[in-house]
């Protein structure tokens, strides 16, 4: 996890298909200038990452399904909870879900747990948009790849 | 049972507080209601998962954008409604 490069994936560990589910770890670095201020003499990782963790994991499932045709962009976040507190050094597992594949949206949820501790949860919306340009289509093909998701598998 | 018009109206009702009174078969979702893509979305997942469908939102931008269809055609509630039963009955055939 890199928090100034909006890296929050470590690794996927599992995608379900069939199932419309997707299982993603991280673990929270110990440095990172977020820290300096979130807070100063007790770092902790803000909620607004913790849901950019919940939309990313979530995402990639939708890429998945959409057979990575167009990428999803977070629109909209609702019941969001933080039910613990997360520190550095903690290793997170993100569970996604895909409730529903509308015709350019999709929605899911997302938890994160710690310790098999639910520490965050969200609903997710996200609107299908086509890739903005082919370098950046790459860049996310690339993404997906240095995080164990195997494209070529699934893209149509 | 309810019409698909009062079903769609609650949806409205509950998705983007609108007053149920203010909600008529004539009312324009985008003109008249100023429900905006994002609430639409909203009201599509909703739509969905109600009567079991897909509202072809992408091919309705297409064709609207194009200039194939007028907005009316789709996002007046009456013509909403009767997109509505043609896919639900899609669906049955």
């Amino acid at each position: 996890m890199q928090l100034e490069y909006f890296q929050m994936i470590d690794r996927v560990v599992e995608i379900d298909v069939g199932a419309r589910r997707i299982r993603a770890v991280c673990t929270v670095p110990q440095q990172s200038t977020v820290f300096d201020g979130h807070f100063p003499s007790y770092p902790l990782m803000p909620g607004v990452l913790l849901i950019e963790c919940m939309a990313q994991t979530t995402g990639w499932l939708v890429s998945v399904l959409g057979g990575f045709a167009a990428m999803p962009i977070l629109v909209g976040v609702k019941d969001a909870k933080f039910r613990s507190p997360v520190f550095p050094g903690s290793l997170l597992e993100f569970e996604g879900h895909v409730q529903h594949e509308g015709s350019g949206y999709a929605v899911g949820e997302c938890a994160g747990r710690h310790d098999g501790k639910v520490v965050c949860e969200a609903d997710l919306m996200y609107r299908i948009m086509p890739y903005p340009t082919p370098q950046f289509r790459q860049v996310l093909f690339d993404w997906a790849e240095r995080i164990d998701i195997a494209v070529k598998e699934f893209a149509k | 049972m309810s019409s698909t018009f009062d079903k769609v109206a609650d949806i409205i009702v509950e998705t983007c507080d609108i007053p149920r009174e203010n909600i008529k078969p004539e009312s324009h979702a985008i003109n008249d209601l100023e429900i905006d893509s994002l609430d639409f979305l909203d009201i599509a997942f909703a739509i969905d998962k109600t009567f079991g469908i897909k509202l072809p939102l992408e091919q309705w931008t297409q064709e609207v954008n194009e200039g194939k269809a007028t907005t009316d055609q789709y996002f007046v509630l009456k013509n909403l409604s009767e997109q509505i039963d043609k896919l639900v009955a899609a669906k049955g055939a």
